[in-house]
């Protein structure tokens, strides 16, 4: 009898020791780096020092990448947001068969297991200053001057994040959605409320777990990138993982590890800011 | 029922807008496979002029682009190893979790902390990590765990929803038949919980072959593709960068397909077989 209960702890243990070696043990690692020093010609230098968070909160460029990546984090939440709620509201409550319905989900999910490189690369023949959009825009007489910000600037940015992380909207809105009563949406009906009323104290009230898995999602994506800002602004813009970025590239580890320390106490608050309103464990197995 | 009812007209607005969002997700992607097939002297932009394979060739034949051939035979095995680690611990922990065990909340919250920490930062850790360990990074060793921490939730998440929905009877009436633990694994869940099994070959497969920023700093001296495309992106000014996005991404289709379509055809059997 008594093995019998060890058994769990046997089939939990590979996932246990995995996260153990790469993921806390890597970061506790981080966190020690964070306050070492860094030596030029030596590297890593044992020490207690916070002068490597000095650095960065005394840093005015510092303080620029953070509000560039607070402010396409607004944005991009917004956007997703929006987009994820009336596209799976659409697939849940306008496509009547179930079939199309999983269908047209899959359609919208599968870049997802497709390489984000790629799929960002993709839009620079269609945006550059010769690319299609322009060309289209010149030929048919409303531009004569092609449009520069397309390619290589916040907006491009933007739409690669749009672009990349829409889905991370889309996936749980509609898990949520997919499970609501429809006989509570008639009723709301028979009693009275119009379309906009069922969606706003219905509907709304009722995804609010997917909304706010979806938007951990988004913000911590957008907030730990560094490639998308780094390639789709043509280095004009950055991001505070680009920071960490930059530091690697210069081989001063310690800032790095300092400046993510940073960055993901920042994600974590806001993904427990988030979390704290909804229960996830509750929404998977529920 | 409601079969005949008229549309609202809230559904023509909503299947445009599903519509435009389809050819906003699926139009670049498209624009880069037509452009692979550009000539010899053709650029990086519309129009595609004397089209051919030109690109493909010069992709695996010159060593300009890189080690493309080499990096492929790095990233598909690596892929492979990580989807089969993925199945078997998220399989092993998903059934761990039916039951509350000590710890069980510690190790849940850890794996979900595991999807939202940002790649970059892991990516340090496990490289300081390495360092600390006197071990060199490589692509089998540092980067399958650092893409495994990746896979692992998302193989954990699924198991908790397919095995939140198998009833208990089936193996109460597979012991009560005398079968034992491992006999009740293989013949009666494994079976049930088959198609959620290929969701999680799916995600490992593809998350660890695609992955980027958890490579970044673990892979080692010899990359994997994407760092190998990262690193064109910034170097190859030619329509072989495109040849290669397209050569990936029939790859990831293949086995976006084979998992699909292997669900499809094990739901569709069931239920055929559950109309007698």
């Amino acid at each position: 009898m008594k093995s019998r209960n060890l058994i769990p702890y046997l089939q939990a243990a590979p996932l246990a020791i995995v996260l153990f070696l790469f993921l806390a043990a890597p970061l506790a690692l981080v966190l020690v780096v964070s306050v070492f020093r860094n030596k030029l010609f030596v590297g890593l230098v044992p020490a207690f020092t916070f002068e490597n968070y000095f650095s960065i909160l005394t840093n005015a460029v510092n303080y620029q990448l953070y509000l560039s990546t607070l402010k396409f984090t607004v944005i991009v939440l917004a956007v997703t947001m929006v987009l994820g709620f009336w596209i799976a509201y659409f697939l849940v409550f306008h496509v009547r068969s179930l079939l199309i319905a999983i269908g047209l989900f899959l359609v919208c999910t599968v870049p997802f297991w497709t390489s984000n490189i790629i799929r960002m690369i993709s839009w620079k023949p269609l945006l550059g200053r010769e690319g299609l959009v322009n060309t289209a825009l010149i030929n048919s007489g409303v531009i004569d001057q092609p449009i520069l910000w397309l390619l290589f600037s916040d907006f491009t940015v933007v739409l690669s994040y749009v672009h990349l992380f829409t889905l991370f909207m889309i996936v749980p809105i509609f898990n949520s959605m997919a499970r609501i009563d429809k006989s509570l949406v008639e009723a709301a009906v028979d009693a009275g409320a119009s379309r906009w009323k069922v969606i706003w104290n219905v509907i709304v009230p009722l995804c609010k777990t997917g909304i706010g898995l979806g938007s951990v999602f988004v913000v911590t994506l957008v907030m730990s990138d560094f490639f998308v800002v780094a390639v789709m602004s043509g280095g004009l813009s950055g991001s505070v993982s680009s920071g960490v970025f930059f530091d690697l590239g210069i081989l001063n580890y310690p800032r790095a590890a300092a400046n993510s320390i940073v960055l993901l106490a920042i994600v974590v608050l806001i993904a427990a800011g988030i979390l704290r309103v909804v229960d996830v464990r509750k929404e998977l197995t529920g | 029922m409601h079969k005949h009812q008229k549309r609202p007209w809230t559904f023509y607005v909503l299947a445009t807008l599903f519509t435009l969002f389809v050819i906003f997700l699926y139009g670049p992607m498209i624009s880069i496979f037509i452009l692979s097939f550009q000539g010899p002297t053709g650029g990086l932009v519309f129009p595609l002029t004397d089209p051919g394979f030109h690109w493909f060739g010069a992709l695996f034949g010159q060593a300009r682009t890189g080690d493309v051939g080499g990096a492929f035979g790095r990233t598909l095995p690596l892929a492979l190893a990580v989807m089969v680690a993925t199945v078997v611990i998220s399989v092993a922990a998903g059934l761990a979790f039916r039951r509350r065990f000590f710890g069980s909340s510690v190790l849940f919250y850890t794996a979900l902390a595991s999807l939202i920490m940002p790649g970059l930062v892991l990516s340090i850790g496990i490289l300081v990590a390495f360092q600390f360990l006197g071990l060199p990074t490589r692509w089998y060793s540092s980067a399958f765990g650092a893409h495994l921490s990746w896979t692992l939730p998302f193989g954990l998440l699924i198991m908790f929803a397919v095995l939140s929905r198998l009833d208990p009877a089936y193996e109460e009436a597979a012991y009560d038949l005398g079968a034992t633990r491992w006999q009740t694994l293989t013949q009666v869940v494994v079976p049930i919980v088959l198609p959620g099994i290929i969701a999680v070959s799916l995600f490992g497969f593809t998350l660890s072959y695609d992955e980027f920023p958890r490579s970044w700093l673990t892979t080692g001296p010899q990359n994997t593709l994407p760092i190998e495309i990262y690193t064109m992106t910034t170097t190859v000014t030619s329509p072989a960068l495109y040849a290669l996005g397209t050569v990936t991404t029939i790859i990831s289709f293949l086995a976006i397909g084979l998992a699909l379509g292997s669900i499809g055809y094990i739901q569709h059997r069931r239920r055929n077989k559950k109309s007698f």
